[in-house]
């Protein structure tokens, strides 16, 4: 077993350093990075927070749309090469509400404040309330 | 403006001044030469060129470090006789004041009149100085484009073909070579293959760059359509689409550029002489252009990867490729 702080609490010690102590000491390019850095670290956080449970649900979604059991890449690589032939389109049962979903999951991830993804989850969380 | 205050006295400078003193008449030096930020595949300086009683506000527009111009760019030279043909057409564009030459000891670029304006999209979407531009401004641009696409094929310099077909086979190559499986590239590159334009188009010059953040824009509207690095031969639709993608909206109301509808963009087309739109053909461009972004991003992870480039800004933009697949959705299985 690991020491404490957490690996998300210490995360989150480095963002606030970075954001209201360092961030307004600096100006221009520094300053620029320096936002930069604290947004990847937010990504970092998030990641580790969800990553595991968004590729447990793409697995299982996956396997069931496809039929057939591999790694995630694997699966997400038949998938293409299925899309790629037209043996799955737009009209495929299931293909969608798994690209949503999968899609919706990533930018949660990587750009939580991104407009179009806040518009498609208001629509998903009216739908499934 | 985001403005890097350098003063620059060296070699580039003492050049500089010189060649302004044999190009702008009753010019006697330069003053206040500094780098603008932004634009990473050419370099931007902003100077004065000063003389008895007068001084005149310039732009120089140079390759970086004076000479490396990027692959598909149709270089300064050509940039600069297309903005000067399409000012001569009625394209708000600044006026070229001088084409370096290797005489000048510069490198290469050209040298503009400076405008005034706001080109930051953000601004342009969201502040209260704009309001009235933001209304009619959709239909100004698609008016511009229009103009753009009339210049006669015989004016130009030689510049690259690129049709649709190329554009999405080109587009293909690089996801592929990119190498990280993403449905959603998959399923739009189905899209647009079954969906390619089967009439074929008339070649006229496309922009290849006309969106928010390449556009001078003053409370009163458009003052000048900047940067024809990507100018070439194609399907001019292209230019509609690429102004309606989501990264140029930035939060901003309407597809057009954050400020205006499709329909204002078409109706701004047809109205000055561009011909009739269809809505689908608009739309496989949009999507064309989307995808384009999204690849870019991609291929940002593979020089973040492969060790050309470990900054964090470019790690960062690959990890966007993810919003791309949210617009594309939103363009190809829309919900709600």
């Amino acid at each position: 077993m690991q020491d404490e702080p957490t690996p998300i609490e210490l995360l989150d010690a480095v963002i606030t350093y970075l954001r209201d102590e360092l961030m307004p000491e600096l100006s221009g390019r520094s300053a620029f990075l320096t936002r930069v850095s604290a947004n990847a670290c937010d990504i970092v956080r998030r990641h580790l927070e969800n990553a595991a449970g968004y590729d447990a649900a793409e697995m299982a979604r996956l396997t069931a749309l496809l039929k057939t059991t591999g790694t995630l890449e694997e699966l997400n690589r038949e998938l293409c090469t299925r899309i790629e032939q037209g043996a799955m389109t737009l009209d495929t049962p299931g293909l969608t509400d798994h690209l949503w979903a999968t899609t919706i999951e990533k930018v949660s991830v990587d750009q939580p404040q991104y407009a179009p993804y806040r518009r498609a989850l208001k629509t998903f969380q009216a739908k499934n309330s | 403006m985001n403005e890097q205050v350098t003063v620059v006295r060296d070699d580039f400078s003492t050049h500089l001044e010189a060649t302004i003193k044999r190009a702008v008449p009753g010019a006697t030096g330069i003053a206040h030469l500094r780098r603008l930020s932004g634009g990473a595949s050419q370099e931007t300086w902003s100077f004065e060129a000063v003389g008895r009683g007068f001084t005149r506000k310039l732009i120089l527009r140079r390759a970086p470090g004076g000479d490396r111009v990027h692959d598909r760019a149709v270089g300064l030279e050509k940039e600069a006789a297309l903005i000067g043909l399409a000012r001569a057409a009625g394209v708000p564009e600044p006026e070229v004041v001088h084409v370096l030459e290797p005489g000048d000891g510069v490198g290469r670029g050209f040298v503009v009149a400076f405008l005034e304006g706001e080109t930051l999209g953000r601004k342009i979407v969201r502040d209260d100085i704009f309001a009235e531009a933001r209304k009619t401004l959709a239909h100004r641009c698609g008016e511009v484009m229009a103009k753009i696409h009339h210049l006669p094929l015989s004016s130009l310099p030689p510049l690259r073909t690129a049709t649709a077909e190329e554009r999405l086979n080109e587009l293909h190559q690089n996801y592929k070579m990119a190498g990280t499986p993403r449905p959603v590239f998959a399923l739009a590159f189905e899209w647009l293959r079954t969906r390619l334009p089967k009439a074929p188009v008339p070649p006229k010059l496309v922009h290849g760059d006309f969106r928010n953040g390449n556009l001078i824009i003053g409370p009163e509207g458009l003052r000048a359509v900047l940067d024809w690095e990507l100018a070439h031969l194609g399907d001019p639709i292209e230019d509609l689409g690429w102004i309606c993608i989501a990264p140029w909206r930035f939060s901003g109301e309407g597809p057009a550029g954050g400020f205006g509808t499709r329909e204002q963009l078409v109706a701004g087309y047809e109205a000055g002489g561009g011909g009739k739109v269809d809505m689908e053909h608009l739309k496989w461009w949009e999507v064309l252009g989307s995808l384009s972004w999204g690849v870019s991003c991609g291929a940002m992870f593979l020089s973040f990867r492969s060790g050309v480039d470990r900054t964090i800004e470019r790690a960062m933009i690959a990890r966007r490729a993810s919003e791309n697949e949210i617009d594309l959705l939103h363009l190809l299985a829309p919900r709600g």
